[in-house]
This record gives structure tokens, C-alpha cells and sequence, in this order.
């Protein structure tokens, strides 16, 4: 098996690419303490603009901003439904997710018989031709590396910018955010956006560059999945990106098992990359002092300026 | 005043058109349920194929209407008693999961006939109908065991039931009726629509060694796969040579055409029956699409042979001796397997590698 670990490294990293996008936008969104819970909704609707854009222009870059701009979209009508209109986030949230699923069959309709090019990963030079790791690390679709960036970014955003401070700070307790005279409603606006945006383009991952095709619900509950992730992961980026290789790891490495012939029942491994995810984000996130510490505390609770 | 005339013409036009309908006897409204989006290929597009070839077969003695993307259970019973109560005589159900459904709706509308399609339960008004999907697997088995030069095929599978198991066992006998030393690798992913899995596991095996790719699942991730891949694949339900040109050896399609328009013929001359229709190639019901233009004459004129045979009923893919993975003879030798046996196979034949995940 070991002359397969590339194959099986190269193949874990574009199966985990969708969930990064999707979990580490969310993560900013709920850092806020806004809780989305479209983020499938706002994925299909993503994976068709974006398919949509590619199969007009011929550019896949074309295809990911119209994903970003389709899932900020999305993002928008929830924003404005449940902080300017103060609707509930939960139901919003799952409406949210129902109305993109309809939403992006409906217009998806006229894109079943299309077939897109597909995109030839990008190699990074000299750093491709390392040995062994060269080629499992180096050789991905480009939108690959811009997840890597995204979480660097998002990363040193919440954690070293004042900005993000700002951000956390509005979505641990927005009354003394709104108090100091930070724009809390504004701010978590451009939050929700954002993860709108990266759900967006997670989708468009899948529709343009993964499998190049758009069916009608391709994420198959990657969405949900990857809500939940940010929730395992206790809100931190770096274990998002654990959990999100993580699953897309053992997703992968079950079907190798079972291309060897494994004897195990395929029932079992089908079910194990959710087993596995939840195990090890629970296992390294146990403590109930990181948990109090890192999740939002206004998650999911609506704030009026006017009777703070 | 000038509107009182235009409404009196329309209804005027109105009453004589439906004079006239009513004296050429009114057209037979024959109802569809699919299970999923038509789509431009895939199980519910082949349905609605066969749907539009009988209308036309049909022309003028048969109205049609179709229900998609109805999902299997409650939501399909609500969907089929209104076919039935809006006059629908004659109802269509395609998939599995509607077979209950349908049961109970036919015993509450006695006049209205149903024909359930891959099910196995039937009434004084329902009648079944399915194809022999594995002889088209076996027919694209020998074309994969003719152009591979690794000598594996992969195979990329939704659910161990016996009708996946039955195209798994098909194709694996159709390479070895030319390639001895072909084998089978079979990923099982539980599901029978999920493209990045289907993908996901197509690239698994063609990493390990498979340079034929097929797959009984519903979308063309696998084909695409070895599209990208640069190695062959097979495809399945229609033809999937859009999907992967240079990929795509052949595909095993289905074809519903005739057999609705037969049954429905049946229902307008008023000799229908409640028949349990199992057909295949002699009664035009699976077929393969056309061959890619790099599989040699040779091989296309082996296909075309096969098929004429099966076409016959000289050939049965299943003719003994066949043995199990354990080296059991399922079939002796000089036999064909029966439809008894067929359909509850649960067990991988000879050249399938791995085990079959157990219940």
C-alpha cells in the first residue's frame, strides 16, 4: 500500500478541499455570533453560478468568483433577515438551506448536459519535484493553495489583527462591543457575507474543479458537514483543517482498503470518516476550558443597538 | 360588448373541439412517477426516453404525464393516488422504493392499472416490469477484457443487492470469456448518488492498477475520472460518451420504449394482464451504446456476434460452469442459470477480487 500513499495524500487533500472553504467561512461567521446554518444552501447555489460562469467564459476563475459572489449573495438575504429584521438564525438558517437546494436545481436545469473541461492541477516549481512529498503536497488544482492561504489568513486575522479582535470581541458580547462604539451590526454583516462568499466558493471547488459537472444536490451534506466541524472544532482554524483532512482522509482511504480487498463491511467504512472526525476533534478538544474559551458566547443570539 | 363576442366564439370553439374529442374517443392518460430530475442522463432519463418513444408510437390514442423527483415513500403515495384520481388509467411507477405505494393506491382504484418497475409485487391491477440490465454488463465486459492491458478492471458500486451484484458478476464473466487473467476490484460507497465519492473511488482504483473503469452508480464522476486519467471506462444506465469522449469504450443502456409501448397497447385493446416482464436483449430492453472508435474491428465484431446470440436467446451470461469466489460451482456445466437463482444472487463470481461486505 505504501506506493499508493501518494495517490491516497493527493486525493485527501482535494476531498477535504470543499469542506476548508466552507467550515473556515463559517468559523469567521459564528466568531461573530452569527449562526448560519445555509451553509449547504449557500454551497449549491455557489456550485451552479460558478458552473454557470465557467461554461459561458471558458475561465474556471470566472466560475469562482461568480460562486463567491452567488454564496455572498445568499449570505446577504439571511443577513438582512435575521440582523436588520431580527428573525430567528436557526430557522432562518435551515431555510436558508432548503430554499439553495431548490434554488440551484431550478437554475441548474439547463447545465445537466454540460460537461466542462477539466482543469490540469497546478504544479508548483522546484517544490513539486521534492521527493514523495513533492507530488502529494504540490501538484493540486490551484484553488488548493488559495485554501492554504485563506486559512493563514484567516488564521493571523482573528488572532494578530485588530480587526479580528474587534470581530471576537462583537461576538463574545456585543452590548460592550456596541458600548466602546464598535458597529456591531455592520461587522457582523460583512462576517456573514464572508462566510457566505467561502461557502460560495467551496461549492464552486466541487462543480468547476472536482468532479467538473454540475446534478442536481452535488454537495451531498457537505455543507452540514461542514457546520459541524466548526463545532467539533471548537471555533480554532488550525483544527478545522484537521477535521476537514481528516474525514476527507478516511473518506479516501476506505475505498483504497477497499480496492485492496479489506474484508471489513463496506457499511462500516462508509460510516467512518463521521466516526473518526468526531473522535478526534472531541478527543483533542475535551477540555471544557477551551470550549468556554473559544466558543462564541452571543452565538446564535440577536442584538438590537437600540435596547442594549 | 366586442368581449361578450370574442367569449362567446372561444367557448363556442371550445364545445365543438370537445365534441369531437369525445367522438374519436377520448385519448388513454397514461401517468409516469420518477423517482429523481430527468436529467440528460441516468435511470430517470431513460424512463422518459422510453415515455416519449411510446407516445409517439401512439399518437393520438394516449396522453402522457410525468411526475419527477418524487421521493420514495409517503411523498410517492401522494403522488400516485393523484395520478389516479385526476384519470389516469394507466400509472407507471419506475422505481423500487415505489412498489408499496403502488400496491396500496391500486386496492383503493381498481380500475386504474399500474405497472411497477424492478419490484416483485403484483395484483389483479399491477403488473411488473424489468430488463435484464447484466446482459448488457456482459456484453461490456468483453469489450473492457479485450482493451485492457492491465488486465483489472474497477468497478465502482452503490448497494450489495443482488441486481448490482448480478452486473458485477456479468461484466467480470464477460472479460474472462476473452481475458482469462482479467480481474475484477469492486469499491462499494452506499450510495447511489454521490459524485465526489464516485469519483473519489474511481480514482482509487485506477490508482491501483485498473485501466477500466465502470460503475453502478448514478452520475458520470467515474467516467469523468478516467476521462482525466487518460484510462477507459465503461458507463451505464445511457450513454455516457458525452461525459468522457476518449474514455467511454461503450455503455449499458436501457431502453423502456417498447415494453411501455406494449403494455400500454395492451391496456387500450382491453387484453392487459397483470404479467411480471423480465426482458433483456430479445425483447429490446438493455442494449450497448455505440463502441469508441478505438476498440478494434475484431472486438467490434465479437460484440456484434455476442449480441446477435443473446439476441437469440443462444447465449444466457450465466451459463455454467460458474463458480463462486470460493471455487463453489454455482452453475454445472452443460446449465443456465434460472431466474430463481439470479434473483437473489449474493455472492461475487470468479475474478472478483475482495470480499463482499456481509449484511
Amino acid at each position: 500500500m505504501t506506493d499508493q500513499l501518494v495517490p491516497i495524500l493527493v486525493a485527501t487533500i482535494a476531498a477535504g478541499t470543499p469542506l476548508v472553504f466552507a467550515a473556515l467561512g463559517e468559523l469567521v461567521t459564528e466568531k461573530s455570533g452569527v449562526l448560519n446554518l445555509g451553509v449547504e444552501g449557500m454551497m449549491l447555489v455557489g456550485a451552479v453560478a460558478a458552473f454557470a460562469a465557467t461554461a459561458a467564459s471558458g475561465s474556471p476563475w470566472s466560475g469562482v468568483l461568480a460562486g463567491a459572489a452567488a454564496g455572498g449573495a445568499m449570505a446577504l438575504v439571511f443577513a438582512v433577515l435575521t440582523l436588520t429584521l431580527m428573525a430567528n438564525q436557526v430557522a432562518a438558517g435551515l431555510a436558508l438551506s432548503l430554499f439553495g437546494v431548490g434554488l440551484s436545481a431550478f437554475v441548474g436545469k439547463a447545465y445537466e448536459s454540460v460537461s466542462l473541461a477539466p482543469s490540469p492541477p497546478l504544479a508548483i516549481p522546484l517544490a513539486a519535484d521534492l521527493p514523495g512529498i513533492g507530488p502529494a503536497l504540490f501538484v493540486h488544482q490551484p484553488l488548493v493553495y488559495v485554501s492554504w492561504a485563506l486559512f493563514a489568513a484567516v488564521a493571523w486575522f482573528l488572532y494578530r489583527s485588530r480587526p479580528g479582535l474587534v470581530l471576537r470581541a462583537v461576538g463574545e458580547s456585543p452590548q460592550s462591543a456596541h458600548a466602546i462604539g464598535c458597529p456591531v451590526i455592520p461587522i457582523r454583516y460583512l462576517a456573514t457575507l464572508f462566510g457566505g462568499a467561502m461557502a460560495g466558493v467551496g461549492g464552486a471547488f466541487l462543480s468547476v474543479f472536482y468532479t467538473p459537472l454540475w446534478v442536481e444536490n452535488m454537495t451531498a451534506g457537505r455543507g452540514w458537514i461542514a457546520l459541524a466541524l466548526v463545532v467539533f472544532a471548537t471555533w480554532r482554524p488550525a483544527r478545522v483543517m484537521i477535521g476537514a483532512y481528516l474525514f476527507g482522509g478516511v473518506t479516501v482511504v476506505q475505498f483504497f482498503a477497499q480496492g485492496e480487498g479489506v474484508a471489513v463491511p463496506a457499511q462500516f467504512l462508509s460510516m467512518l470518516p463521521y466516526l473518526a472526525t468526531i473522535v478526534v476533534l472531541v478527543l483533542i478538544s475535551r477540555n471544557i476550558n477551551t470550549i468556554r474559551l473559544n466558543a462564541p458566547v452571543s452565538l446564535a443570539k440577536p442584538f438590537h443597538p437600540e435596547v442594549a | 360588448m366586442k368581449l361578450g363576442i370574442v367569449c362567446r366564439m372561444l367557448l363556442g370553439a371550445a364545445a365543438a373541439a370537445l365534441a369531437g374529442a369525445a367522438a374519436a374517443q377520448a385519448p388513454l392518460k397514461v401517468g409516469f412517477v420518477y423517482v429523481s430530475p430527468i436529467g440528460d442522463a441516468g435511470w430517470t432519463y431513460q424512463h422518459d426516453q422510453g415515455r416519449q418513444q411510446m407516445e409517439k408510437a401512439l399518437a393520438g390514442k394516449v396522453t402522457t404525464k410525468y411526475v419527477e423527483n418524487v421521493p420514495e415513500g409517503a411523498d410517492a403515495e401522494r403522488v400516485i393516488r393523484e395520478l389516479a384520481a385526476s384519470g389516469h388509467r394507466l400509472v407507471y411507477t419506475t422505481s423500487f422504493g415505489y412498489m408499496n405505494p403502488t400496491i396500496k393506491v391500486a386496492r383503493q382504484f381498481p380500475k386504474v392499472i399500474f405497472a411497477h418497475a424492478t419490484g416483485y409485487k403484483k395484483a389483479a391491477n399491477v403488473g411488473i416490469y424489468n430488463a435484464r440490465f447484466y446482459e448488457a454488463r456482459y456484453l461490456t465486459g468483453i469489450v473492457a477484457g479485450r482493451m485492457t492491458k492491465s488486465n483489472v478492471a474497477g468497478y465502482v458500486a452503490a448497494f450489495p443487492i443482488p441486481e448490482v451484484l448480478q452486473g458485477i458478476n456479468a461484466f467480470t464473466l464477460g472479460m474472462r470469456s476473452v481475458n482469462p487473467k482479467a480481474e475484477v476490484k469492486v469499491i462499494w460507497i452506499n450510495s447511489w448518488f454521490d459524485p465526489g465519492r464516485e469519483r473519489e473511488a474511481a480514482n482509487a482504483l485506477i490508482a491501483q492498477g485498473a485501466d477500466v473503469v465502470t460503475h453502478h452508480t448514478d452520475s458520470p464522476a467515474a467516467v469523468q475520472a478516467a476521462e482525466e486519467k487518460k484510462v477507459y471506462a465503461v458507463g451505464y444506465h445511457s450513454d455516457m460518451s458525452k461525459h468522457g469522449p476518449n474514455a467511454t469504450l461503450t455503455s449499458a443502456v436501457h431502453l423502456w420504449g417498447d415494453v411501455y409501448t406494449r403494455i400500454t397497447r395492451d391496456v387500450l385493446a382491453g387484453t392487459w394482464k397483470p404479467t411480471d416482464i423480465w426482458g433483456g436483449f430479445r425483447q429490446g430492453m438493455v442494449d450497448v451504446a455505440p463502441l469508441n472508435k478505438a476498440v478494434p474491428r475484431d472486438v467490434a465484431d465479437l460484440v456484434a456476434e455476442t449480441k446477435q446470440a443473446l439476441v437469440a436467446g443462444k447465449l444466457h451470461p450465466f451459463q455454467g460452469p460458474v463458480k463462486d469466489q470460493s471455487g463453489k460451482v454455482r452453475v454445472p456445466a452443460g446449465q443456465a442459470m434460472g431466474d430463481d437463482k439470479l434473483a437473489v444472487m449474493d455472492y461475487y463470481v470468479e475474478g472478483v477480487q475482495g470480499q463482499l461486505p456481509k449484511k
